[in-house]
């Protein structure tokens, strides 16, 4: 038995500590937001925070969170309203919107820790990312304008 | 499916309805064209023309819902289709609900994502039937208030008597529109008067998409679902011969490992029901992890498959694959032998062979691209349960319609009692219109009598197949001692289909003109893949016809023009495809928005492009510059005339999109095999563009004109490859023949 933390809430669960943390979320918790696209953290579509830095969750065995706090599209905000959630709604970043949960979780750790970054920063922190509809230059106005609502303290 | 003949003419009725629990219902049934003009050959596709159908459902309590009747794999038409309803029935977008069809193939139609079809043939039904809507509420309202219908006016769902002042909600007047008679020839809206279409509004499944909600295939979910997924052979032309699954069977959570046939020997196969193996090697678990895991525990014996045959259709078509294990070297070896063989002739204006024997000057240029895999970001999967009496399929496709037969006759039950749900789909540009991931979901259920998912992983996607074909051609213009065009010549071939489309431009506009074609057998499957065969010829032709600008000493843009006048004014021969002032008028646009002779522009490499597909017009600049010895493309300017744009800006997304998926696929893309073996199998040996390879800047520009919209999710892609090509000749002297791009720059580079 393991126990995760996830979105703040606990979880007991009964896996093979190998297992890694997306299937758990996706097959185990039911959080399925977090999606599958490689298995071998090449696309970043699956990416979560483990405490508070961006993770590949397909490649994180459940065995190494213990203590540790995961946070996943889902647990980003209650109502969909963190700073870059509202960028993407605002310049309607998604066409498919596969790919969309693991560029906004990789990007919510760029604009916390940069407060204003620059085109270049943003290609480098989200060139583990892939979208393969090529939103890639919605995503970064969206990520400068989020950082920009971010900066004024809107919530 | 209902399908109609083509020698019925454009007709279409609706019929309106009392809603249970009060309010209306109008349905609408439509023949349209389907118009599938990018068709992969080879495959017997269904007739030109469908019903369709699809509802308005206006409730006493004001809700009004719009079903979209066709799969969303991000063009977005769960936002457009519902828009033009809206438009004529003069709603509030706002509140407008938006439901997703199931799949029914006699209320329904053809609900086919594809072709860059959905808004071409939607656009008349969904207008009248909205129009009919809200002059039968406008009826209810001036029966009611007793005043003539002519005074009744409507804005965003409420009606008006300004006289009396009186209004009310189109909710209110909903049940006893429900009995009014479908009014015939509603007058439509002058398209200049849009309020809805035409203005940008926002993907109606935004939020849901941002804040993770279980909206895909792979999220589809059922209490005691199992997990299934399948070993296929590694090499295509290899088959399972044996195995040993009692380690696998050792493993936790594994509840089955068996082998299950596809298709039974002699199986009729529809045009989309593409097999690539046929014997199944299946593990069925609890979860994902646990299959994966006890799949590396499988003991598997393969051998070669040899020669099979499908049959296609009710024509029972018969189609040889070979079995011997290809590579990527060999075939291109093939093609070259079969380039030099005589082809099959596809169109021949003039004299030909007399002009370029008198020619002054002959340009020839040979091009090749590989097998693109789709790459799809959410990897094939399919939910089924399938019991004795009924199936429940559910999921991510293209053409539940195109599916319903084959799941009919491989589960032996009528099409009534198969229920097809379908989902967003995590991508699709025409891999999931191939069914077969839908049917081996199906018959594993069957099987082992559970509901199951049956999951692909990315290695399983891209491996399988359906591919686009690997393809080769070779240009030649001839010249006279003037410098003028007096003969063209296109000769194309490919794995296994040509990508030849002997009526487009330049046919029409040179007085010699052939057009060829050949094809070599293959067992390595292949599909449409957004704007089939244009994605290769706006590469091949347009790289051409900027080296045949540059020995005419004339621009570019200035050259096709030019070819595109001769086309209008006195046509050569005939069927020619395009509308030559639409064609032209998407260069101009480009040529004057990028600033194409502006002196400021010299610091990049540019390359133009432009294409015809799907009855749309695209053209591009793009502005190309190499930083550490690596091409990026920095800015794009992109024209467009797609007719009428609905959504503005989500056609803009996804021009963008195309843009960019054209950068990645020309410089980067590309599958190799070495016997039978696909050397890439996922991302880190498949390169995908990323955020810092796609351009700065891309600056969409439309024709503005008034005409009924064509397709759009295709048209901008193709001619984005030639561009590139021509740039990369602008920045490093040397001309591009072969896909990826970026392997030849780098051979050069070395060179």
């Amino acid at each position: 038995m393991i126990t995760l933390n996830v979105n703040n809430k606990n979880y007991n669960v009964d896996v093979d500590p190998e297992t890694p943390l997306l299937w758990v979320l996706r097959d185990t918790l039911g959080l399925a937001g977090t999606k599958y696209g490689c298995g071998i953290a090449q696309c970043g579509a699956c990416t979560v925070h483990v405490n508070g830095q961006a993770a590949r969750s397909c490649v994180t065995r459940v065995s190494s969170l213990a203590g540790k706090k995961v946070v996943t599209i889902e647990g980003l905000s209650e109502k969909g309203e963190h700073p870059l959630q509202k960028a993407w709604i605002e310049l309607d970043v998604p066409q498919c919107g596969y790919c969309q949960g693991g560029q906004i979780m990789s990007a919510a750790v760029l604009i916390r820790e940069n407060k204003n970054p620059t085109e270049k920063d943003i290609d480098n922190a989200m060139a583990g990312n892939i979208c393969r509809c090529g939103t890639y230059l919605r995503i970064r106005k969206a990520i400068q304008l989020a950082a920009e609502i971010q900066r004024k303290g809107v919530k | 499916m209902t399908h109609q003949k083509t020698s019925i003419n454009r007709r279409s009725f609706l019929k309106s309805s009392a809603l249970a629990g009060g309010g209306l219902m109008i349905s609408f049934s439509a023949l349209a064209k389907f118009d599938l003009d990018d068709k992969v050959s080879g495959l017997d596709l269904p007739d030109q023309w469908y019903e369709l159908t699809g509802y308005i459902k206006i409730t006493p309590d004001n809700v009004i819902k719009i079903l979209n009747p066709n799969p969303e794999f991000g063009q977005n038409v769960m936002t457009s289709l519902p828009m033009i309803v809206t438009e004529e029935l003069d709603a509030d977008w706002k509140k407008v609900e938006v439901e997703m069809g199931p799949h029914d193939s006699v209320k329904l139609g053809p609900q086919f994502t594809g072709g860059s079809n959905s808004v071409r043939m939607y656009w008349k039904p969904l207008r009248e039937a909205g129009a009919a809507a809200r002059n039968m509420l406008m009826q209810a309202a001036a029966q009611t208030w007793n005043v003539p219908v002519e005074e009744i006016t409507t804005k965003a769902g409420m009606l008006y008597h300004e006289k009396s002042g009186k209004s009310g909600t189109y909710g209110s007047f909903a049940s006893k529109a429900s009995e009014i008679p479908i009014p015939k020839g509603v007058k439509l809206k002058d398209v200049r008067n849009f309020n809805v279409v035409r203005r940008s509004q926002k993907n109606v499944e935004g939020l849901k998409i941002i804040t993770g909600k279980p909206l895909f295939g792979l999220d589809y979910k059922v209490e005691g679902m199992l997990i299934a997924m399948i070993e296929h052979p590694p090499a295509f032309g290899l088959k399972l011969k044996s195995f040993d699954a009692s380690e696998a069977l050792k493993m936790p959570g594994i509840k089955d490992v068996f082998s299950q046939k596809l298709y039974e020997d002699g199986f009729e196969q529809g045009g989309f029901d593409t097999r690539t193996f046929n014997d199944l090697l299946v593990v069925v678990g609890n979860t994902t992890w646990e299959v994966m895991k006890a799949r590396k525990k499988l003991k598997v014996q393969w051998e070669s498959a040899g020669e099979t045959k499908n049959i296609i259709g009710a024509q029972k078509r018969e189609v040889i694959i070979p079995g011997e294990l290809e590579s990527t070297s060999t075939q291109l070896a093939k093609m070259k032998e079969y380039a030099s063989k005589p082809a099959q002739q596809l169109r021949k204006d003039g004299d030909p062979e007399t002009a370029f024997k008198n020619a002054a000057k002959v340009i020839e240029r040979t091009y090749t691209a590989p097998f693109l895999a789709h790459n799809c970001m959410e990897p094939m999967n399919f939910f089924a349960h399938v019991t004795d009496e009924k199936a429940l399929v559910a999921g991510n496709l293209q053409a539940p319609g195109w599916s319903e037969p084959t799941l009919a006759k491989l589960l032996n039950l009528p099409a009534d009692k198969i229920e097809i749900q379908m989902t967003r789909m995590g991508g699709g540009f025409g891999n999931r219109a191939y069914g077969h991931y839908i049917y081996e979901a199906a018959l594993i259920s069957k099987k082992i009598k559970a509901p199951v998912k049956l999951v692909y992983s990315r290695e399983d996607d891209m491996t399988y197949g359906i591919y686009r074909p690997m393809y080769t051609a070779t240009y030649r213009a001839a010249l006279d001692a003037n410098k003028n065009l007096i003969a063209f010549h296109v000769k194309g071939g490919g794995i296994p289909e040509h990508p030849i489309h002997a009526n487009r431009f330049p046919a029409g506009a040179v007085d010699n003109y052939l057009a060829e074609g050949w094809q070599i057998p293959s067992n390595i499957t292949i599909g449409a893949f957004r704007a089939p065969r244009s994605n290769f010829n706006a590469a091949a032709e347009q790289s051409f016809l900027d080296e045949v600008a540059e020995a005419m000493g004339k621009d570019p843009i200035d050259l096709r023009l030019e070819l595109l006048k001769r086309a209008k004014e006195n046509p050569v021969g005939k069927p020619n495809d395009y509308d030559a002032d639409r064609y032209a008028g998407v260069l101009k646009l480009v040529k004057e928005k990028s600033g194409w002779n502006n002196a400021e522009n010299k610091k990049y490499s540019r390359g133009v492009a432009a294409y015809f597909c799907h009855n749309s017009y695209a053209a591009h600049v793009v502005d190309l510059v190499m930083r550490d010895g690596q091409p990026y493309v920095e800015r794009v300017t992109s024209a467009v005339d797609c007719g009428i744009v609905i959504n503005p800006d989500a056609a803009i997304n996804m021009i963008e999109g195309a843009v960019v998926d054209g950068i990645g696929n020309a410089l980067y893309g590309g599958l190799t095999h070495k016997d039978g073996v696909a050397e890439q199998n996922n991302f880190h040996r498949y390169r995908m563009i990323r955020m810092h390879e796609a351009p700065k800047k891309i600056d969409v520009h439309f024709v503005q004109n008034d005409l009924d919209p064509t397709g759009l999710g295709e048209p901008p892609f193709p001619p984005v490859f030639g561009a590139v090509a021509n740039a990369l000749y602008k920045k490093t002297g040397n001309r591009f023949y072969e896909q990826p791009y970026i392997l030849q720059l780098n051979k050069t580079s070395r060179a």
